[in-house]
């Protein structure tokens, strides 16, 4: 593998794994302060003892977000020089914002909500976890205008060959940005309430402590339903935009070689891989493509053979057409499983009226199984993106081949990939046996102290 | 003063303090065993940086975006060529960040061991990287016609970069030590301070060497500039402030020290922003290196808008959490002090209110 293989392997492998917790923060934190609000504003008990249970997995959770955070903000230097000095004037100054804005935001609350009890009054401290949730949903605003402007370079100039910077305006108000910011949001909201939902359920399952994991189970439910049937919404508009901005990804994701009109949807096909241009489509629904990329019954949807015509009298000689099989089925894993996580919620939401939730096992079930989907979905929404802007790092502007570190050897990327993989691995692990062992213990009683309740001296210095 | 100068100063001031906060956390990772002798103990010790640590660790990710953002070549071409370095650091800084919150997750012997090796290792190589890194900015790394590397790793690591890495090293030793002397009370308030006044002697005269070897690596003939002068005076009234039991200006004094010793590298540095030891015609400076005009003004209103800010909240942070922490129950009595009011009945046990 050469050295821009590698690369392109470590930050998806490592963007990939960052953003498996990125959206657990988002969303947990923002139904951590929904059940502290509760408490704060209905007095009942059971609230607090969920804010506690739930914190308890929301930090264990930011604790290995926030670390890997860091390769995030390192790596673009380190792989990917020469892209950072072509862009940097335009793409430095949103991670700048971000860590100045909303990092501190977030970490800084973070300590003075967890060590916080009883030191703070409690609409102080309430406070503290409304600033984390508020600074972890800022966070993802700044680097989705950072990425977003990689899918459409808006407000800039190439002078003296290197991107600068014209109108700050421009690259927050980006539509890519704006709609694809609004679907991470919730995402994360799917995320976040499908765990609480599935250690709800396992809680019901085992019938330990009912009375409050009722609570829980009820909370995630209600906010699961909107924000999975918003998402599909949102993500289905911005499949429209992304049809004006990167036609190439778009008639990827379809696998549509030849431009058509109206368009069928191939639910479901059998190759179609990287030059077959002849795939077996086993289901192929009438006029849904044009409705989904076009927002209309005849539109027309630009096949890859005539982009790459297009592309090459653009841009050169050269091939623009990315992996076909990764947007095809990324797609497809994404969408299907939305549906599926919207059926769930639904069902729940219809048991939760019935008052059927508790009796209903094997929905139970169920729901601690359909834990998983929205981590696949994530996912493969961003190979669905990132796979799809191939082969540029900033479309139209400059080829990942051109963006990848000169002086860093394979030999260097083999050595570091071999690390993040190992250490990344063993922190899984230990996650994962943290998450669960919380997870499945009983909610602490109310005044139980844990690690982060602090014995002060009397005397202050 | 143009935007490209404001930059630098802005660049300078985000790692003076990172170092002037994160400086005691990594000083009380190291130190975590040392001054606490069970795990009550070692449970108290983390504990006074607990609320805070992770919120001072911000100020480094902060100065990384503000050099890719006010600087892209400096950001572009430091990184990569500290590349291998780079990882050992994100290692160390991953293993540590994670530690601080699972390590009391589990009660195994074996976790909480290879959690505590973990953090001080972490803890450790940290400061030591980041000091190497900033002493190869101004020592001169091999950088070519177009900006990039051409060394490898053992070119990082020149006698005077790892100098400088020990004696930031020493320096969060000194700084955590005074920070847990000002944090705690009782025996381990003791331990740490006699620990913080024994660490002055070598962290002073490490401080003066870095800064006569700092002043030939620049040509400036071997004379410590005031900087230097005024950290090793804040660093020996600091072994005074200690003796007299002035624990809060002897942590000022730290903080000075560190601050200063960290502001060398940077007004040494300037107007290059990273020497090329291949040809000086090669060197990052503030002017080659920076943004544009429009980027650089956009940049300035942010911080100037969001870094008083978070400067007042963050020190709100250090102000609600002002009071000592108790050593716990079972730790011998200071000598001569008396015991500082009721003792809770275990680490972890309520807060005691004054």
């Amino acid at each position: 593998m050469t050295n821009l293989d590698l690369a392109r392997l470590q930050f998806a492998s490592t963007s990939i794994y960052h953003f498996l917790f990125v959206p657990v923060t988002i969303g947990l934190a923002f139904l951590v302060a929904l059940l502290q609000t509760t408490w704060h504003r209905r007095g009942d008990e059971a609230y607090l003892r969920l804010t506690r249970f739930f914190g308890t997995l929301l930090v264990i959770n930011i604790a290995i977000g926030v670390v890997t955070g860091l390769v995030q903000e390192f790596q673009f230097g380190m792989n990917w020089s020469a892209y950072s000095r072509y862009v940097g004037d335009v793409f430095g100054a949103p991670l700048a914002i971000e860590g100045l804005g909303a990092f501190f935001l977030e970490s800084v609350f973070l300590g003075l909500w967890l060590f916080g009890w009883g030191r703070l009054s409690p609409r102080v401290h309430l406070a503290t976890i409304w600033a984390v949730a508020g600074g972890a949903a800022l966070s993802a605003a700044f680097i989705m205008a950072a990425n977003s402007w990689m899918q459409h370079p808006v407000g800039y100039a190439v002078v003296d060959g290197k991107a600068q910077l014209t109108n700050i305006w421009s690259v927050l108000t980006n539509p890519v940005f704006v709609w694809g910011y609004l679907h991470v949001l919730l995402a994360s909201l799917v995320t976040g309430s499908a765990v609480m939902l599935a250690v709800s359920a396992w809680h019901l399952r085992h019938g330990s402590q009912v009375e409050h994991f009722q609570r829980a189970a009820s909370l995630s439910l209600v906010v699961l339903l909107p924000a999975s049937l918003f998402a599909m919404m949102v993500g289905s508009h911005l499949g429209v935009i992304e049809t004006t901005y990167q036609p190439m990804k778009v008639a990827a994701m379809e696998a549509q070689w030849e431009t058509c009109q109206p368009c069928s949807f191939s639910a479901f096909q059998i190759g179609g891989g990287k030059n077959d241009e002849t795939p077996t489509k086993i289901i192929a629904i009438p006029h849904l493509l044009s409705l989904l990329a076009d927002d209309s019954w005849n539109g027309q949807v630009e096949g890859m053979n005539e982009l790459n015509q297009q592309y090459q009298q653009l841009y050169g000689v050269g091939n623009y057409v990315p992996n076909v099989f990764i947007q095809y089925w990324s797609m497809r894993v994404m969408a299907y499983l939305a549906v599926v996580v919207f059926l769930v919620a639904l069902l729940g939401v219809y048991l939760l009226w019935r008052k059927k939730l508790m009796s209903t096992r094997w929905f139970l079930g169920l729901a601690i199984w359909a834990v998983a989907t929205p981590f696949l979905m994530n996912t493969a929404g961003w190979m669905l993106t990132e796979n799809g802007r191939q082969p540029w790092i900033v479309q139209g502007l400059m080829q990942t081949s051109q963006g990848v570190s000169p002086s860093v050897s394979a030999a260097s990327i083999w050595i570091s990939l071999s690390v993040f993989v190992l250490l990344y691995g063993t922190l899984a692990v230990v996650d994962w046996t943290l998450m669960v062992r919380y997870a499945r213990k009983e909610l602490a009683p109310v005044g139980e102290a844990d690690e982060h309740d602090l014995s002060e001296a009397a005397m202050a210095y | 003063m143009g935007l490209q100068v404001f930059w630098f100063i802005t660049i300078a001031v985000l790692w003076t303090g990172f170092f002037v906060l994160e400086g005691f956390d990594f000083g009380v990772g190291m130190l975590r065993g040392v001054i606490g002798r069970n795990e009550a103990e070692q449970r108290v010790v983390i504990a006074t940086i607990g609320p805070v640590w992770d919120g001072n660790e911000v100020w480094l990710i902060v100065a990384g975006a503000g050099i890719f953002a006010a600087f892209p070549s400096w950001y572009a071409t430091m990184f990569s060529s500290l590349y291998l370095a780079m990882v050992l650091l994100l290692v160390a800084l991953i293993v540590r960040g994670v530690s601080f919150e699972f390590r009391g997750k589990r009660d195994g012997a074996a976790w909480k061991k290879d959690w505590s090796r973990l953090q001080t290792g972490g803890s450790f190589l940290a400061p030591f990287l980041i000091g190497i890194a900033l002493a190869d900015l101004l020592h001169g790394l091999p950088i070519d016609s177009s900006e990039e590397f051409t060394g490898n790793f053992w070119d990082l690591l020149s006698p005077y970069s790892v100098f400088a890495g020990l004696t930031l090293v020493l320096l969060c030793v000194l700084h955590g030590a005074t920070y847990v002397s000002l944090k705690t009370d009782g025996e381990l308030r003791e331990r740490a301070h006699r620990l913080a006044r024994r660490s002055t002697v070598v962290t002073g005269a490490a401080v003066l060497i870095f800064g006569v070897w700092t002043q030939v690596v620049i040509h400036h003939g071997a004379f410590p500039d005031f900087l230097t002068v005024g950290a090793v005076l804040a660093i020996v009234a600091s072994a005074w402030l200690l003796g007299e039991r002035r624990e809060g200006w002897a942590f000022a004094m730290t903080a000075f020290a560190m601050a200063a010793t960290v502001l060398t590298f940077f007004t040494d540095l300037y107007p290059n922003v990273m020497v090329s030891s291949t040809d000086a015609a090669y060197n990052l400076t503030v002017q080659n290196a920076s943004s544009a005009p429009y980027a650089l003004k956009v940049m300035t209103i942010v911080a100037i808008v969001f870094l008083p800010v978070v400067m007042i909240y963050q020190g709100w942070t250090y102000h609600v959490f002002r009071k000592r922490l108790a050593s716990p129950a079972g730790s011998e009595p200071p000598p001569s002090a008396s015991p500082s009011g009721p003792s809770p009945a275990a680490a972890g046990g309520t807060p005691v209110e004054s």
